[in-house]
């Protein structure tokens, strides 16, 4: 999403890296870079020039200090600035004494909020709530009926009927006290801000209702009009927090850093994907790392801990270390990558990803002919890909629908990637111990043995696996350098 | 245990992804068309239609959509319910008396406020402080005009008419395409009922088959439009939807088919490349696709341009739908769309009914930037 963003700030600090210290004419330059890398990305102008003015103001005093290498400084002052914008909470949802906990949800037209709607009822029901739907936009042809459908597979009740809005969430709110649904969600048609007549409508809507929470749903693909838009309907409903939508596209999503400055109310909820169930609670301190390139870390770490079977991931990383990795932990490995979501997103949250990977459109279905290969093999086959011989690779070829070609790069790509990480496990035991060692040297290591570049990647050179960045050739300026962020292991507070 | 689950993780995500993606994402980016195979029965596809949609050639463009229905409303007078920020700041550039930073700055404000996007913007100013130091220009109202105008002229893209041949043998096919809720389902609404209050004959085809409920909207809007409509089962193949539709049209003779496809982000390889078959598999029988619309929603900032590189890409996109101009929004966007792209806007959507879709005036849209 913040890629491009990112990007223009590595260069900028790959360049001030070559600098001893800062003047006051490098702070403006880089703040010249800064701006248009924020304008870029969609950053409302007016907050822009506040952030600016504010970030300069941090930088200038830290050129100041000489403490630390200029590329340290910038980093930290926009790092900080950006932190302080984004919120430093997580929005905690404080459900009702006296049930049902009310939402109402409002927005621009086709800014996600029937979908967003059934995605929340359904984050309620995992946090083991009991949520009514309530279909309020009577406005949009379908659009009653495109709630039912999303309810009904969520297996959640959807309460409308064809009279006016108002009447419909008051009577919604009644039906959810007769059926002692805990949580009311109440969809509502797209409006205008600049529509009078319907944001009265909403304001009625709220009234009969009063919400527990008011959600805005905003499009992450928005321009400057974000602030408009989240200021109109903040001074009409009380906004309680936002809920970003299509985030999983590649907008740069500079609407989130608008709108939050503006409204000064928390993004709750990232809404991430099509499916009902790309919904996650939004983590604001976790978005500055994001924009400043370092990959969102955490929520990766978090999606992996749900989705990995650890004890499973560890005997396999030991085992890759070893060597001993097989075609049949690879393809582990990967159904469990895929449980976590869209590769192409976890890409994009990857640190250190070189562009050309990061902007590379990656879909699940492209990893498809590498599954049906290696299922075409037999279980001699996987253990031991140096038995497979023209023959073999025929007939897996014909198995899986895919050419000999084909077969025949993966299997040698395979065994190039074994030698490697035997190569960099080797490297590790060195220092003592297996991987904790290895991932520390990575980390503090300027000295240490660089595998060269990764040979998975194929034509794009320089591409390592993150958590090596400070080795030789990863040229992502700064990284590891920030408190907090400085690896997975050192993210504070995660115990294990 | 010191073994951090984070690293351990980490490595075998980068391990499967740069893999996998090495071995034959890039391999097969670099040879194309390997599979793919039709769905339907493939009769073989004609040479010429591609040529006989060229603009120059057999298609004469029509003035602009159904004058007749269209409500004379001028762009400039449903654009400018909205408060124009632009317009404060260009009454306070006239009220200065001289050309000075300030007046940069301010403009350069307003045009960025209007999601111009900084490029073009600075592509804009550059010229004119070029012609300002060239003709000594002093006078604010001097420059604005100047402003206006090679605004205007970066909108310099002649061609607005929809593209329709009457001479096909079978119906002409127009395509919307677009990412998710920019309003492509309600354009077609319109320009169905716009384009049957012209006497022409309309299929709808609802090439949406995975949101829900997508097909009983657009149902909705075929109703009102007196026009025939064709579905299929949700979650089904919409390239044969439209297909279906298509020989529908073609046996009963009708003019023209609108086909709905589902809202995507051009981020998604697997759902372009769907759009791509679809446009393939629309022209397998006698009807040609004539227009490939993008419609992009006014609020869109500068991704709006990534969406026209990708779509245009898959589709071959021959025109712009520019929605909710109704609301704040002003959608700058297409500057950046039209010089970079060379897509014309062609339509503009101002409003939820039938009526509320005009013709866009390059003219009138810088004009309604400007005043208020
Ligand atoms: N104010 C205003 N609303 C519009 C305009 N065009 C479309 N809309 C509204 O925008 C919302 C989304 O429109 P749809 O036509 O469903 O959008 P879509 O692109 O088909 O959406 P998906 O199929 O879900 O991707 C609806 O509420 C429309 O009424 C316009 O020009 N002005
Ligand atoms: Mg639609």
């Amino acid at each position: 999403m913040f890629d491009t963003l990112s990007s223009r700030f590595d260069g900028i600090l790959t360049r001030l890296r070559g600098k001893g210290r800062l003047t006051e004419a490098d702070v403006d330059e880089v703040m010249r870079e800064i701006r248009t890398a924020l304008l870029e990305a969609d950053v409302n102008v007016t907050v822009v020039r506040s952030v600016v003015n504010r970030i300069r103001e941090r930088a200038i005093g830290a050129a100041r200090s000489q403490a630390l290498d200029p590329g340290q400084q910038v980093i930290k002052a926009v790092n900080a600035e950006l932190t302080a914008i984004l919120g430093g909470e997580t929005l905690k949802i404080a459900f009702a004494s006296k049930p049902p906990t009310v939402v109402l949800m409002a927005g621009l037209q086709g800014s996600g909020k029937t979908t967003n709607s059934a995605k929340l009822a359904n984050w309620m029901k995992q946090q083991g709530r009991h949520p009514l739907l309530v279909g309020a936009d009577l406005q949009r042809p379908a659009a009653v009926e495109q709630l039912r459908t999303l309810g009904a597979s969520i297996d959640v009740p959807v309460f409308s009927e064809a009279s006016d809005p108002v009447r419909v969430a008051a009577r919604g709110l009644e039906e959810a006290r007769r059926l002692g649904r805990d949580v009311l969600i109440v969809d509502t048609a797209g409006r205008l801000s600049v529509d009078a007549e319907m944001m009265e409508q909403v304001r009625q809507i709220s009234e009969a209702i009063s919400p527990d929470y008011t959600f805005l749903v905003i499009d992450a693909m928005t321009g400057q009009d974000a602030v408009t838009t989240a200021e109109s309907f903040h001074a009409t409903l009380s906004i309680d927090g936002v809920i970003l939508s299509k985030l999983d596209g590649d907008a740069r999503g500079g609407a989130a850093l608008s709108v939050k400055e503006v409204i000064g109310r928390p993004i709750a909820f990232a809404s991430t994907g099509e499916k009902l169930d790309a919904f996650e609670q939004f983590h604001p301190d976790r978005m500055a790392g994001r924009i400043l390139g370092m990959g969102d870390m955490l929520t990766l770490i978090e999606q992996a801990e749900k989705a990995f079977e650890t004890d499973q991931a560890e005997e396999a990383a030991a085992r890759l270390l070893e060597g001993q990795f097989t075609l049949d932990d690879f393809l582990e490995q990967m159904q469990q990558l895929k449980k976590m979501g869209p590769l192409g997103g976890l890409m994009g949250m990857m640190p250190g990803m070189p562009k050309e990977l990061k902007g590379a459109k990656i879909d699940d279905d492209d990893l498809k002919p590498v599954e049906a290969i290696i299922r075409s093999m037999t279980r001699d086959e996987r253990t031991h890909p140096g038995i497979i011989n023209g023959s073999r690779r025929q007939r897996i070829a014909v198995g899986s629908g895919t050419s000999v070609a084909e077969v025949n790069r993966l299997v040698s790509q395979f065994a190039e990637m074994q030698k490697m990480m035997k190569r960099f496990g080797g490297a590790a035991a060195l220092k003592g111990g297996k991987g904790s060692k290895a991932a520390k040297g990575a980390k503090k290591g300027k000295k240490g043995k660089a595998p060269g570049s990764f040979p998975g990647a194929g034509p794009k050179p320089g591409f390592m696996p993150p958590g090596m960045h400070d080795l030789p050739g990863s040229g992502l300026p700064g990284f590891g350098d920030l408190p907090g962020l400085g690896g997975p292991g050192g993210v504070p507070g995660r115990k294990r | 245990m010191e073994w951090s689950i984070e690293w351990i993780f980490l490595l075998l995500a980068a391990l499967v992804v740069a893999f996998g993606f090495g071995v034959f994402v890039l391999n097969r980016r670099r040879a194309p068309a390997r599979t793919d195979r039709p769905i339907a029965p493939a009769p073989v596809r004609k040479p010429a239609p591609e040529t006989a949609v060229a603009p120059e050639t057999a298609v004469a463009p029509e003035p602009a959509v159904a004058p007749a229905v269209v409500p004379p409303a001028s762009l400039r007078d449903r654009m400018s319910k909205a408060r124009s920020t632009l317009a404060g700041a260009f009454a306070s550039v006239l009220g200065r008396s001289g050309i000075d930073t300030d007046t940069w700055d301010e403009l350069e404000e307003a045009l960025l406020r209007a999601d111009v996007g900084i490029g073009v913007t600075t592509g804009l100013l550059d010229d004119l402080r070029a012609q300002v130091a060239a003709d000594k220009i002093s006078e604010p109202d001097q420059l604005l005009a100047m402003l206006r105008s090679s605004m205007r002229s970066r909108l310099e893209i002649s061609e607005r008419g929809l593209r329709f041949d009457p001479d096909l043998d079978g119906p002409n096919i127009w395509m919307f395409v677009g990412v998710n809720g920019v309003g492509k389902t309600t354009t077609i609404g319109k320009v169905a009922a716009q384009q049957t209050a012209q006497g022409r004959t309309l299929l709808l085809a609802a090439g949406d088959t995975f949101r829900a409920a997508a097909a009983e909207q657009l149902q909705t809007w075929a109703e009102r439009a007196g026009a025939e409509f064709v579905r299929g089962a949700e979650g089904g193949d919409p390239s044969s939807v439209i297909f279906d539709g298509v020989e529908r049209a073609s046996a009963r003779g009708i003019d023209l088919v609108l086909a709905d496809t589902a809202g995507r982000l051009h981020t998604k390889t697997n759902l372009m490349e769907e759009l791509r078959k679809v446009r393939r598999v629309a022209e397998k029988g006698t009807g040609r696709v004539t227009e490939t619309l993008l419609v992009i929603d006014a609020t869109t900032g500068q991704n709006g341009l990534v969406q026209a590189r990708e779509f245009a890409e898959v589709t071959d996109v021959t025109g712009v739908v520019l929605t909710k101009l109704d609301g704040s929004a002003k959608g700058g966007i297409v500057f950046a769309i039209e010089t970079e792209m060379g897509i014309p806007v062609k339509l503009v959507g101002v409003g939820e009914t039938a009526a509320d879709l005009i013709a866009f005036d390059p003219a009138e849209f810088v004009d309604a930037l400007f005043e208020s």
